[in-house]
């Protein structure tokens, strides 16, 4: 029984140790870490957009997490409890640590009219993650090198990941004999839920 | 004199060697290539979009189609991230068998790999001999699963079935024929001239290069980075297992390519002493949690709560708890990893997958730039690329 308390608060201690390197972030940025807590793997920090460059800067050069393993966006707007008003994305950069074993997740909170620096001098890798993210969202990068679409078709409009893009999409594609080339046409396929999104405990009659 | 000026050569999206449908804008002077870009996502389907509007269950099979050259080890992410997030502890019995087979889908990704790559370059006998192998380990997926590629085995909770009797004898008869198949294929290649000539300080990528393009798997071992998940954040039973990590020490394709072959017999070793362990231990092979289980037909005959249960599972599927959570696994390609953010609901409210590849490709234009339009070929071949992770 000691044995496990022993543990539990050797748990602990690991815990509190690894959250207060991250306090060190929130001394040195002040106002501009909005909040850092522990994740279900790993500490999660909350960053003021425009603090962003200098932040992944410190934790590169002086926390040493070397790799930026990925990053996305996420669309809110439909997440239970959100209003309007609220930041409509996340931008979710997940980092790594190859010489302390440890991972941090940072967030940013953007409105659609708001812009974010992109953090490529810090991790020429993000170059793609940005413009996946920019193509998907519509969330501009700043000072980015090549901010293209990516992965979508060549002429592609709209940001597909947007929670009132259409699953079905916008437009289909079809073979046009007399052009001899294919040609885009409004889509007029239904978009059909066949499972309703559902929270535990909420019953539907 | 004649006027030389630099030219734009294409390469793809219909090019035998680009592995599937890459298109590459190269940028020429004369035979060394100035710039590379590679266009991708000629293989986007969207999965992260269907993702939003599918159950936790039926989002299974869409894992199999991101690698489709290692199936099981993109489930494996996938069922990590939601074991993670609903707090799911996965029986001994299950962990092994997953690890088994994660293993076994790295031997079939590196055979795959080998024999492409080696075709690429024009050693076309390496191709057959690795198919030969690959053949043998369709046909354990195919008996666990029932499907030879896309087997949707690895569940969020444990696996979807035990093992059939007899399985265990084939897959240890494999082991212990295979060490000799490796053998077989460095004879064609670790001291072939040509082979030598054309891998040998190619597609060098030092240590900080590698970090800098967020490098994992095969190609940051190659470059004498020490880092492989199985061992630094080790899940399932892999903190149980005994096997070493190959290093490369110059970062060229040679290295990788050795980096590579000794994986596999790790690989091999790992396979074994699962296999020992599932010899002599019986268990559940699934979380006794009744979220993620269905009801067994017996029950559902009798007892009008498991019938509702398993229609319930099946059709509004389960819920996991609001929260996000990164789950990565060691792929044979790389860092795999799975970002789920959920609402609370029976659907991922947002779910992005880390392919590794598609940091890899996007280090293409570092890794050419100065290289002979041959090299292109041998660099797009040692990085294993494939286009269902790179263009989800």
């Amino acid at each position: 029984m000691s044995d496990m308390n022993q543990e539990q608060c050797v748990e602990q201690v690991v815990e509190q140790t690894e959250l207060l390197e991250l306090t060190g972030l929130q001394e040195r940025f002040g106002d501009a870490v909005q909040s850092i807590r522990e994740g279900v793997d790993c500490p999660v920090a909350v960053v003021d957009r425009k603090a962003i460059v200098d932040v992944c800067h410190y934790l590169k050069g002086e926390q040493g997490y070397e790799m930026l393993i990925d990053l996305c966006g996420v669309d809110m707007s439909e997440y239970p409890g959100f209003v309007e008003g609220d930041p409509r994305f996340e931008v979710v950069y997940n980092l790594l640590s190859i010489q302390h074993n440890k991972r941090l997740r940072l967030k940013v909170l953007l409105t659609e009219r708001e812009l974010i620096s992109s953090v490529v001098e810090v991790w020429p890798t993000v170059n793609w993650f940005e413009r996946e993210a920019f193509e998907m969202y519509g969330i501009i990068f700043n000072h980015h090198p090549d901010l293209r679409r990516l992965l979508t078709d060549y002429g592609f409009e709209g940001h597909p990941m947007l929670k009132d893009f259409p699953v079905t999409g916008r437009v289909e594609m079809f073979f046009d004999e007399e052009q001899w080339r294919c040609v885009y046409r409004s889509n007029k396929v239904e978009n059909r839920v066949l499972i309703e999104r559902t929270w535990p405990g909420v019953d539907r009659g | 004199m004649a006027e030389i000026k630099n030219y734009t050569l294409n390469f793809g999206p219909q090019h035998p060697s680009a592995h599937g449908v890459l298109r590459l804008v190269l940028e020429l002077d004369g035979e060394v290539v100035e710039r590379a870009e590679p266009h991708i996502g000629l293989l986007h389907r969207g999965t992260e979009k269907l993702f939003e509007q599918k159950t936790y269950l039926q989002n299974v099979p869409y894992f199999d189609r991101f690698d489709y050259v290692s199936m099981m080890a993109n489930e494996h992410a996938y069922a990590l991230a939601v074991e993670k997030l609903m707090g799911v502890e996965v029986p001994e019995r299950a962990q092994y068998i997953r690890v088994m087979y994660a293993e076994l889908t790295r031997i079939l990704n590196h055979c795959l790999w080998l024999g492409a790559a080696a075709l690429d370059i024009g050693a076309m006998t390496v191709f057959l001999y690795c198919f030969r192998e690959r053949e043998d380990i369709f046909d354990f997926y195919e008996e666990v699963s029932g499907a030879r590629m896309h087997a949707a085995y690895f569940r969020p909770g444990g696996v979807s079935q035990d093992l059939p009797e007899g399985l265990l004898e084939k897959i240890k008869a494999f082991t212990e024929t295979f060490p000799g198949y490796i053998d077989e294929y460095e004879t064609l290649l670790t001291e072939n001239r040509i082979w030598k000539q054309r891998n040998v300080d190619i597609g060098v990528v030092d240590k900080e290069a590698a970090l800098a393009w967020g490098f994992s798997g095969p190609m940051i071992r190659g470059s004498g980075v020490e880092w492989d998940l199985r061992k630094t954040q080790p899940y399932d039973a892999y903190d149980k297992m005994e096997f070493d990590i190959p290093v490369g020490a110059t970062g060229d394709c040679y290295d990788r390519y050795l980096v590579r072959v000794e994986e596999m017999r790790q690989s091999n070793e790992i396979i074994r002493q699962c296999i020992e362990w599932l010899a002599v231990n019986d268990g559940p092979i699934k979380s006794d949690d009744a979220r993620l289980n269905k009801p067994s037909r017996a029950s559902m005959k009798g007892d009008m709560e498991a019938l509702i249960h398993h229609f319930k599972h099946f059709s509004e599927g389960y819920h996991v708890p609001e929260g996000e959570v990164y789950a990565a696994v060691e792929h044979p390609k790389g860092e795999f990893g799975v970002y789920l953010v959920s609402d609370g609901s029976n659907k991922p409210y947002r779910m992005k997958v880390r392919a590794s590849g598609f940091a890899h490709i996007e280090a293409l234009d570092y890794m050419c730039r100065g290289h002979m339009l041959a090299d292109v070929v041998t660099i797009l071949g040692t990085q294993d690329i494939v286009f269902g992770e790179v263009d989800r």
